[in-house]
């Protein structure tokens, strides 16, 4: 009894000791912030997919290619001037929260307070509504853009940090998975991307982002290769190795000629940016998500 | 080469003339409509009845737009992926729809129908939602209101961009143009 009464007034001291290094972040900050992510995302091109753009407008062989690239360019700057969409799909409402593990949230459910902030920036920026429930019988538009898919991650520290990632269908419905066989090796990875991107043509609005997830299980790759879309263009992998793939598929997938929204031309993809993870000694999972050229995403630290 | 100016709906004979790789500046009036207001156009021919809209001779734009501001016409309102309607698209040609606009590829079938009905396949710029809000001076929802974003709209748009995809003589754009691009990329 008296050992017992001693472990707990222990805890309670380790437990007084953390709580001085807890951060609290309320809910209503995090609502709010994620509605304005909602805005800035959709109508806001990272100068990093600028960037790239106008990068491939400079090296593009194809005159109509040229021309579409300009194109691109402008109706960045009209959506950012006029606050209007860049594309009037403004996706399904992907968003990534790194949690750090002494942040405490105080006022209510964490996920509640994400879907009202992208219930209110999918209302107040006027931006289309493209989630249906009910979705393989009557496919009913649930009006406000919700529910988003959340991913959580617990993370050393006292920080949230959201990733808003507006997904439009064009390009996800062009992403595959393949339960690959190790002896499939790199060219089977290779291979895959490219006739992923030969399938899918100009509908996923090229030029594209290719986020690859190599390794892990079936939905860890998909996860990878979703968040590399995040990552800004011109980072580079996270190894020489992973850097290298990169830069093979890129290669071999501009050599396909598809060019900016199929009309031919040498830019089909911006970027490639890959992800792996330690596999199953039977398995090699690969995922490719293909992100239209435009690559919105935004991001907030609280 | 120059887009050439034309008017919607065309002339069976305009169509006739178009080939692939044409670009065009479109005014006059297009109606919208996309996946689930499809499907509700095809369960209608299915069943005998007849269309909330006549499509004989008339473009057809595969899009559903964001919504409009107070004081604007219409949102951002770029194609979505045409190839989600081929499974509905040959009962509306033989119905006698004529130009169709969308993005990207579409499947063997689509291609044979637009032949065998002397209609066209356009494209136009995906992605580029704000910038061609700007071609559209009027919309209007013709009936679904309650499909939302996919509604079948009339928009009345002045020189709307797009790029002859597939003629009624085989000609393919993405096979023309990708194959004088492929393998060229530089290192």
């Amino acid at each position: 009894m008296e050992d017992r009464s001693l472990l707990v007034n222990e805890c309670s001291g380790v437990l007084k000791s953390r709580q001085m290094a807890i951060r609290t972040v309320g809910i209503n900050q995090i609502k709010i912030q994620v509605s304005e992510l909602c805005l800035k995302a959709n109508f806001e091109l990272g100068q990093d997919v600028i960037k790239a753009l106008q990068n491939a407008l400079e090296r593009e062989k194809s005159p109509v290619a040229r021309e579409t690239l300009l194109q691109l360019l402008e109706n960045a700057r009209l959506a950012r001037e006029k606050s209007i969409p860049l594309c009037q799909d403004c996706g399904a409402a992907v968003v990534f929260i790194e949690i750090g593990q002494d942040v405490h949230i105080d006022g209510g459910s964490l996920s509640e307070a994400v879907t009202e902030g992208v219930r209110a920036g999918y209302s107040e920026g006027y931006l289309r509504k493209s989630m249906v429930d009910k979705p393989f019988s009557e496919r009913i538009n649930t009006a406000d853009n919700t529910p988003p898919v959340i991913h959580y991650e617990i993370v050393p520290g006292d920080r949230l940090r959201i990733v808003l990632m507006p997904k439009g269908g064009g390009a996800e419905n062009m992403s595959r998975v393949s339960m690959l066989s190790p002896g499939d090796g790199k060219e089977g990875i290779i291979s895959f991307v490219e006739q992923t991107v030969k399938k899918a043509g100009g509908a996923p609005c090229p030029p594209l982002i290719i986020g690859v997830g190599i390794g892990g299980t079936l939905e860890k790759a998909a996860l990878m290769a979703k968040q590399s879309l995040a990552r800004p263009l011109g980072e580079p992998g996270l190894n020489s190795e992973i850097s290298a793939l990169e830069a093979e598929i890129l290669e071999r997938v501009n050599r396909l000629g598809i060019g900016p929204l199929g009309m031919g031309g040498s830019y089909t993809a911006l970027a490639v940016h890959a992800a792996t993870f330690p596999c199953h000694i039977a398995s090699l999972p690969v995922a490719v998500n293909l992100q239209c050229h435009s690559s919105r995403h935004a991001e907030a630290v609280l | 080469m120059k887009p050439v100016q034309f008017t919607s709906p065309f002339s069976s004979q305009e169509v006739i003339n178009l080939k692939a790789g044409d670009r065009l500046l479109i005014s006059g009036v297009i109606y919208v409509a996309r996946d689930a207001a499809h499907r509700r156009l095809t369960e209608l021919i299915a069943s005998g009845l007849d269309l909330p809209v006549d499509f004989c001779g008339q473009t057809l734009y595969y899009m559903g737009p964001s919504p409009a501001r107070p004081g604007s016409v219409i949102g951002a309102c770029g194609p979505t992926t045409s190839r989600r309607m081929d499974r509905y698209t040959v009962p509306l040609l033989e119905l006698g729809l004529r130009a169709m606009i969308g993005k990207g590829e579409r499947s063997e079938e689509i291609r044979q129908a637009i032949i065998r009905y002397r209609a066209v396949y356009l494209v136009t710029l995906g992605g580029a939602g704000a910038l061609l809000a700007d071609c559209v001076i009027k919309a209007e929802t013709v009936c679904y209101p309650e499909l939302g974003a996919e509604a079948i709209m009339r928009l009345e748009v002045e020189k709307f961009p797009a790029v002859v995809a597939y003629d009624w003589q085989g000609g393919d754009l993405f096979q023309q143009e990708t194959a004088k691009y492929c393998c060229l990329h530089e290192k």
